[in-house]
């Protein structure tokens, strides 16, 4: 049976799922230098060890409301044709190995950002895991 | 031989040695595909630059066979004659005697006394089977004309070197990459450490920070080195360049070649390549004039062309100098105008430097006839685009009848760059030092004082100039600091232009490491990269450019108010806006001038007013300028103010605001009361008037105002000042302006 390992976290109470192998580290919150006149999705870049990697909030991105100011996120630092991108997220959850067969395609009604990033939803046992499509997650354009 | 030459020698057989391997695979195929012009191209090309190398080393055995082979293979490249077996016999024999010859360099660093003159004139033979045109100045004898190599004789004995091959080794450059890459990180480790010992006593902890900031510099610089590349590896083709050029448009040009072994990051080789020959074909083909052309103006038949590259002060110089014909700068001015780049006021306005210029103005050529070489408007301002884009810059200057030298400069590399780190709003920036000219401290009193608004525009008097300006905390929306008592004026040039940049805080200067920024943040044209800092934060670079850009200091400014202009000409008669410098009069009346018309505006101190026979003058760029005030001209404007003083803004009691303009090659100071402000006004309504000094009535901002007719005011100075004979006869629109 042909199974994938996502890296699973969690934005705004939804459980959300990335490929494993794209994903280059976990860390917890960096202080971030700000970009003025950048999209508001970019909140800032970090410095991990050396490199610079703009990060992306992915509730700006997905458009749900930001999280309360004392609540840090955590950096998913995903690989990238040009380097790397972080995607900042409430918290981390596992890396789970999921089943192919459990995967379902994208229920036409989900609406706004997320109908365009979510590319697929995993059945899981007693919750839904949905599965973020990377390239057009980090696109902004 | 001395050490220089030696290394040479080993340069040259690692590189020939190369080029050999690649002629036997070569040959090979072109056996099957002999027409393959791409093959027997590098062969030639292959052969080419041996026989160059040697004839510079002094190896005339190794030089006289590669000539003749060299003499067959152009007719082969150029299809005169066809590749049959026998000839491809011939050219191996003669690769295989290259190669022999090699050898015996490399055993012996002479040339041995092997004899290869039968096979040079097989080749020189068959090259000549058929009777052709175009070889006449190939000499029969070959050997007859090289030097003696009698240096290459070495005082220590065979054997002694080791091989070529162990003394370097090709690296793939992505290897080298990524070792600058690792460096620049380190030097960021450095940095830091260096910030955190500085606040340390231990003694041992110094001491070993010292160290190793020795060597990390030491080691920054090796590894930076191993990626430059003497500048002479992209000229190598430029005499070959040159002759053609000299060929097809029947000229004599000597090419003079000077430092080309100075050294440059290869990514700037490459990126400096196209701009280079666009500017050696451009001065072959109009710069240089015809042999008969130079005779008649008795120069030297042979043009010269001289490239010259130099280290200075950490950047790299090149200079391209002709002893040309010149750019004609009226033809310019005259090129600008056809091609409706400026407006005749704007181009008369120029100055001879600034009209120099416009040969970087996309679209404009001198040249008079397209020739199949250059001409066709498109070239220096891509050369310029290009040589910007890479942080360099790009000067010309340029006599007529004498030459034209164009003179670039562009930094040793761009992995790791010296900047200015500043603090606005409470972020802190770096600003690559290329740019900067100039800091200018302002204390938030004096601020006040010294920034003078201009229609909402800010600008800065300095020395003489205006200066625009830019708030980087309102460009880039940050918080304004309060606490900050004084500012400063970073003082940037982008694309040959100057505008202070105000910031809160100069910090220190810095070597900073260039990341590239992300791809979701270059459509921003703010940032030209991030950096990260002794403590480990991350800053962003500003893009000089695309500051200015932004904020319409620059070309993208300078063409839209161009457009704006001819598109104002091109629909003059649907009435359009013009910019109107208003200003008062002493009646406390209004009049306005078209601002096209104004090279500056100055305050001059009324101490600096002299008389010469009645008219009033000052000292102005190194000239006199004769000023002429709005009641000189409109009499009936003496009366005084029908309102108090209240209002003024900037008139004194003492300075004068002095309006200075070309207008029909004469320039002329107009003398305002006090200016009000620029605005945009339809001249549609414009009511023609026949009083003498006034083109006619508008209403602007509600208030009547009269349009001043420059000519009038040239009337009065001209024959006041200039003298009733200069009428109809004018002077250099520049001359006032020289020596400036």
């Amino acid at each position: 049976m042909a199974t994938t390992q996502l890296c699973t976290f969690f934005v705004n109470g939804l459980f959300f799922g990335v490929d494993v192998q794209r994903v280059q580290e976990v860390v917890t919150y960096q202080t971030m230098t700000r970009v003025p006149k950048a999209p508001p999705v970019v909140r800032g870049l970090i410095n991990l060890r050396g490199q610079v990697v703009v990060a992306l909030d992915l509730r700006r991105r997905l458009g749900f409301a930001d999280r309360a100011p004392d609540v840090e996120p955590m950096n998913v630092v995903l690989t990238d044709e040009g380097g790397a991108v972080s995607l900042l997220v409430d918290s981390i959850d596992d890396v789970l190995l999921v089943e192919d067969r459990d995967l379902a395609p994208r229920p036409e009604t989900i609406e706004g950002a997320m109908r365009d990033l979510v590319d697929g939803v995993y059945m899981l046992e007693g919750r839904l895991l949905l599965r973020l499509d990377i390239e057009k997650t980090v696109n902004l354009c | 031989m001395d050490e220089v030459g030696l290394e040479l020698l080993q340069e040259f057989l690692a590189e020939s040695y190369e080029g050999l391997d690649r002629l036997d695979n070569d040959f090979v195929s072109l056996e099957s595909d002999p027409q393959n012009y791409d093959r027997l191209n590098n062969v030639f090309r292959t052969i080419h630059t041996i026989k160059g190398t040697c004839g510079f080393l002094g190896l005339p055995k190794l030089e006289a066979l590669t000539h003749a082979g060299e003499t067959l293979l152009v007719r082969l490249r150029d299809g005169e004659i066809a590749l049959e077996p026998r000839l491809t016999t011939a050219l191996l024999a003669m690769v295989d005697a290259v190669r022999a010859l090699l050898g015996t360099i490399e055993r012996t660093h002479a040339e041995g006394d092997s004899d290869h003159s039968a096979l040079a004139s097989r080749l020189v033979a068959f090259a000549a089977a058929e009777p052709g045109d175009g070889f006449d100045d190939e000499p029969a004898a070959v050997t007859s004309a090289v030097p003696a190599g009698a240096d290459l004789a070495m005082p220590d004995g065979p054997g002694s070197v080791s091989p070529v091959g162990s003394d370097s080794i090709r690296v793939n450059v992505s290897l080298l990459d990524s070792l600058v890459d690792l460096v620049g990180e380190l030097v960021l480790a450095r940095n830091q450490l260096l910030q955190c010992a500085a606040g340390q006593e231990d003694m041992t902890l110094t001491k070993m920070t010292q160290r190793l900031n020795l060597i990390t510099s030491e080691l920054q610089e090796s590894v930076m080195k191993t990626r430059m590349q003497p500048i002479g590896n992209i000229w190598k083709k430029f005499p070959r360049i040159v002759r053609d050029l000299a060929h097809t448009c029947d000229k004599r040009i000597r090419l003079l070649m000077e430092g080309d072994e100075t050294e440059l990051d290869r990514t700037l080789i490459e990126a400096i390549r196209d701009p280079l020959t666009h500017m050696l074909r451009n001065a072959a083909d109009h710069g240089i004039e015809s042999s008969s052309k130079r005779r008649a103006e008795g120069k030297a038949e042979e043009g010269l062309l001289h490239l010259r590259a130099y280290h200075e002060g950490g950047q790299v110089n090149i200079e391209l100098t002709d002893d040309g014909a010149g750019i004609d700068v009226d033809l310019l001015r005259d090129k600008a105008v056809t091609s409706r780049l400026l407006t005749p006021l704007q181009a008369a306005r120029l100055s001879a430097r600034e009209a120099l210029d416009l040969v970087f103005e996309p679209g404009l050529t001198t040249a008079r006839e397209v020739t199949n070489v250059s001409g066709r408007g498109v070239g220096m301002d891509v050369v310029r685009t290009n040589i910007e884009k890479i942080g360099g810059s790009i000067d010309l200057a340029s006599k007529p009848g004498v030459g034209t030298t164009i003179r670039i400069k562009i930094p040793l590399t761009l992995a790791i760059i010296p900047a200015l780190l500043i603090r606005s709003g409470h972020e802190e920036f770096a600003i690559p030092q290329v740019s900067l000219l100039e800091l200018v401290r302002l204390e938030a009193d004096e601020a006040v004082e010294r920034i003078e608004r201009i229609a909402g525009a800010h600008v800065y008097r300095l020395r003489g100039r205006l200066l625009p300006l830019v708030y980087l905390n309102r460009e880039l929306g940050l918080e304004e600091d309060d606490s900050a008592d004084a500012s400063t004026i970073v003082v940037l040039r982008a694309d040959d232009r100057e505008f202070g940049l105000v910031v809160d805080h100069v910090r220190d200067t810095e070597e900073i490491v260039v990341k590239p920024l992300a791809k979701q943040l270059q459509g921003l044209r703010r940032y030209a990269g991030a950096t990260i800092m002794g403590d480990g934060r991350v800053a962003l670079i500003l893009d000089v450019l695309g500051l200015a850009q932004r904020a319409s200091i620059v070309t993208d400014a300078r063409h839209q108010g161009l457009q704006e202009v001819r598109d104002a000409e091109e629909t003059a008669t649907e009435g359009v806006t013009r910019s109107l410098l208003l200003v008062t009069t002493p009646d406390d009346g209004r009049m306005a001038i078209d601002l096209s018309a104004l090279s500056r505006l100055e305050e001059v101190p009324r101490s600096a007013v002299e008389y010469v026979g009645g008219q009033r003058v000052v000292q102005y760029r190194g000239a006199v300028l004769p000023l002429v005030s709005v009641e000189d001209v409109l009499d009936e404007r003496r009366r005084a103010p029908r309102s108090g003083p209240g209002t003024r803004a900037s008139a004194s009691d003492e300075s004068l605001n002095v309006l200075v303009c070309n207008h029909r090659g004469h320039a002329v100071g107009v003398v305002a009361e006090q200016i009000v402000d620029i605005v945009e006004s339809s001249v549609e309504n414009l009511q023609a008037s026949t009083r003498r000094g006034a083109r006619g009535v508008l209403v602007v901002q509600g208030r009547v105002t009269e349009l001043i007719d420059l000519d009038a005011f040239v009337d009065v100075a001209v024959s006041r000042f200039y003298g009733a004979s200069a009428l109809g006869t004018p002077s250099d629109p520049d001359s006032v302006m020289a020596g400036a």
